[in-house]
């Protein structure tokens, strides 16, 4: 029983080296009939994966049905209703809350503050956490502890983590204020100043996800063979040459996975915007999500809050697919 | 009883009916009647308690079964929780646009016939602020059990400090006289949790009140003189961003939540802070050192008047009720009438919970303060509930976010009130 049909097929089929292979000709006609006994051979399978299928398939398909398919149809069409939450959805409005969306100013100061976030992550993020990931990778006493100091604030709850920073910039008895008085400033009150706030939240942003980044890396760059240093050593590569030459190209990946993360991340970025700011002043660091949950569900505009949800939806879709169909199509 | 045996079957599916045979058993026995609240707090859960305690023991074969949401928890689930057949007999409502939403898809239910019984007589035995703080559309949809006030609390020692005498404000000439006063003493006039928003719209709301009264509510509710761009609304955008460059506020409190605004004014960090009728309990529980202001220094004045303004003494604050689900049993609507009667309600006084909606239960109120503002609202003419609550969740946090812009001098006046009149339009 054990495996039996495939290795019967083994012999009919061109993979086996010691039947006919030499007279072929060569490529094509192989790949075929490679697949033919790929095809037979799962075919052969399917009579001892049924079980299997049928055990395993349902529950994942039906939560995943449940919870992330249906919603999602359901948001697309709640988005053309006027609709509080009770009841069903009665009053359709077309295009309406697209409109209005678009309309809104919150909701474009919000685009533009993830795409704030995305250039922040990208350009400020992942070159610190490449850094540190390139002084932490090597073998060394403490590098090991230093590792888990800057991991730890990725381990902390969002929520946790904005509220500790609410206190750190409090005017009044935080770090910042302590800080602005020793070196003789007035109070700051970096949270209550719409032009400032957002770079308060960014600054968090970065602490916070740059470990993780930074663990990446260091996997990445442990993955790396030191032979090829030794040889750039040979050739009397200087440190940047080494970076630039065998570091970069072969930690690629491992940098377009972290930017992946990046952006969809970004885009994600709420619970910790919550605590710390709760989208304000005057809506200054509101986020796509955070917009989506303060305009739609606190507001009872279900209607409107999925007509956010979708346009949010497509955002995700669109980046998540070009960026892995064009930059991550060989990895 | 073949109800709550429905009931019990419906909450036994899910569990594959372990205890089927239990539940019915001791369902056959009795009704339950749930009741759904929000309140954190474990002495007034156990006041509730031993009413419901009470009320078991005179109703034999009914039992009533407390259950607590988080606030924030409790107000995203209401919608699913009410349209499936889990939903409780009776919850904890604020009144207005949300309980309108609730009436208007079917899910509370509607007690004229009930309230409107024997002459009235169980519609009677409100105040009349309470009364009309739970009628939609010209009908009672849920009970009312608690009224509150807004209104100024002050700290007596920094008042005394800046020479400032509470007892003569009255206009609002006077507060912005006392916040200069107080300011130039150094101490921080009124602290507020702007960061919250809501505290802030306390300040648009009370003065559209003075100026234009009870008729200029009804007017732009009613669309007339171009609603929310009425002159009184735009006159109270104008008063608060006036107000609001006179900086009465702490430094950096459009990032201040509420509880921290408290914290300050507990702290007797700031002079002045606009609140609800049960601070002086509420000041006591955020203070840093446990104890905050002394009651001895604490006193409170109403929100001032406005010179040629038409709603002197009106009053400015919430209604809170039970909404009854539109398939609660009888039991249930008992045990709502029961809970807000006077009697419980004078229990309910005593232990400083509340300004009760029951009419006479106001003589329990031992809290000297809330004693005030319970006098207050009896004679008050008029009781505006809380915006965001009145106009509907969505335009009541238009009214908060514009306020804030607006005292914070990013808006102008004219355009605030333009954008409340269009998210009311888009209710509409």
């Amino acid at each position: 029983m054990s495996g039996s049909p495939l290795r019967k097929e083994r012999p009919e089929g061109a993979s086996s080296p010691v039947l006919g292979w030499p007279k072929r000709p060569p490529s094509r006609p192989r790949q075929a009939s490679w697949r033919v006994a790929a095809w037979r051979s799962s075919g052969g399978n399917l009579g001892r994966t049924w079980p299997v299928i049928v055990l395993f398939l349902p529950p994942a398909l039906l939560l995943f049905t449940m919870f992330v398919i249906l919603p999602m149809g359901e948001a697309g069409w709640y988005s053309l209703f006027r609709w509080s939450g009770y009841g069903p959805p009665t009053e359709f409005v077309g295009l309406r809350n697209f409109a209005i969306l678009l309309g809104n100013s919150a909701f474009r100061t919000a685009l533009t503050n993830n795409a704030l976030i995305i250039l922040v992550s990208l350009a400020l993020q992942l070159p610190l956490a490449m850094w540190t990931a390139m002084l932490l990778s090597h073998r060394i006493r403490g590098t090991v502890t230093f590792r888990l100091v800057f991991f730890l604030p990725y381990v902390l709850a969002d929520v946790a983590a904005g509220l500790i920073w609410r206190f750190v910039y409090d005017g009044d008895y935080g770090l910042i204020a302590a800080l602005a008085g020793f070196l003789g400033f007035g109070p700051v009150y970096v949270l209550a100043d719409r032009d400032i706030a957002i770079y308060a939240v960014l600054a968090v942003v970065v602490w916070k996800y740059f470990g993780f980044h930074m663990m990446l890396f260091i996997a990445g760059l442990q993955a790396i063979d030191n032979s090829y240093y030794e040889a750039a050593d040979l050739d009397g590569a200087t440190g940047w040459q080494k970076f630039r030459y065998v570091t970069l190209p072969l930690l690629g990946p491992t940098v377009r996975l972290s930017v992946f993360f990046a952006v969809i991340g970004s885009l994600q970025l709420f619970d910790l915007v919550m605590p710390l700011t709760g989208g304000g002043p005057s809506d200054s660091t509101q986020t796509l999500v955070t917009f989506l949950y303060t305009y739609g569900v606190t507001r009872m505009r279900v209607g409107f809050g999925s007509a956010v949800g979708v346009v949010l939806f497509v955002i995700c879709i669109v980046l998540a697919f070009t960026y892995k169909r064009i930059l991550m199509r060989h990895d | 009883m073949f109800r709550a045996i429905q009931a019990q079957l419906s909450r036994c599916a899910p569990l594959f009916c372990i205890a089927f045979a239990a539940s019915v058993a001791s369902a056959s026995a009795e009704t339950t009647v749930r009741m759904m609240h929000v309140d954190p707090n474990p002495k007034n859960v156990a006041v509730w308690r031993e009413i419901a305690d009470q009320f078991e023991a005179s109703h034999p074969g009914t039992k009533v079964k407390l259950e607590y949401l988080e606030n924030e928890a409790f107000k995203a689930k209401l919608p699913t929780l009410l349209q499936s057949k889990d939903a409780p007999d009776l919850f904890y409502s604020w009144s207005g646009g949300v309980l309108k939403a609730q009436a208007e898809a079917g899910v509370v239910k509607d007690l004229s016939k009930e309230m409107q019984a024997n002459g009235g007589a169980w519609a009677k035995s409100y105040v009349p602020a309470a009364m009309n703080g739970v009628t939609i559309n010209g009908k009672p949809m849920c009970v009312p059990f608690k009224l509150s006030v807004i209104g100024f609390f002050y700290n007596k020692a920094l008042f005394k400090k800046a020479g400032v005498d509470a007892e003569a404000i009255a206009t609002w000439d006077d507060l912005t006289a006392a916040v200069k006063k107080l300011k130039a003493a150094g101490v921080t006039p009124i602290s507020v949790g702007a960061g919250d928003k809501w505290p802030l719209h306390f300040y648009w709301s009370y003065l559209a009140l003075r100026l234009g009264g009870e008729e200029a509510f009804a007017a732009a509710k009613a669309g007339k003189d171009g609603g929310f761009t009425a002159k009184p609304f735009v006159q109270a955008s104008t008063m608060v961003q006036e107000f609001g460059k006179l900086e009465p506020f702490q430094p950096g409190y459009l990032g201040t939540k509420w509880l921290d605004s408290l914290g300050m004014f507990a702290d007797q960090r700031a002079a002045m802070l606009l609140t609800f009728d049960d601070s002086a309990k509420r000041q006591v529980a955020v203070a840093a050192d446990g104890k905050g202001i002394p009651l001895d220094d604490l006193g409170v004045f109403p929100f001032p008047s406005v010179k040629g303004g038409k709603g002197d003494g009106a009053t400015f604050g919430g209604v809170n009720c039970w909404a009854v689900s539109r398939n609660a049993s009888p039991e249930a609507l008992e045990f709502a009438k029961f809970l807000t009667g006077k009697e419980a309600e004078q229990k309910m006084a005593e232990a400083g919970m509340i300004i009760p909606a029951a009419a006479g239960a106001d003589v329990g109120i031992k809290d000297p303060f809330m004693k005030l503002f319970a006098g207050r609202l009896a004679k008050s003419p008029f009781h505006q509930i809380y915006l965001d609550q009145d106009l509907g969740p969505s335009v009541g946090r238009v009214v908060n976010d514009v306020t804030v812009e607006v005292v914070s001098g990013a808006m102008t006046p004219e355009k605030a009130v333009k954008q409340i009149q269009e998210a009311f339009e888009l209710e509409k």
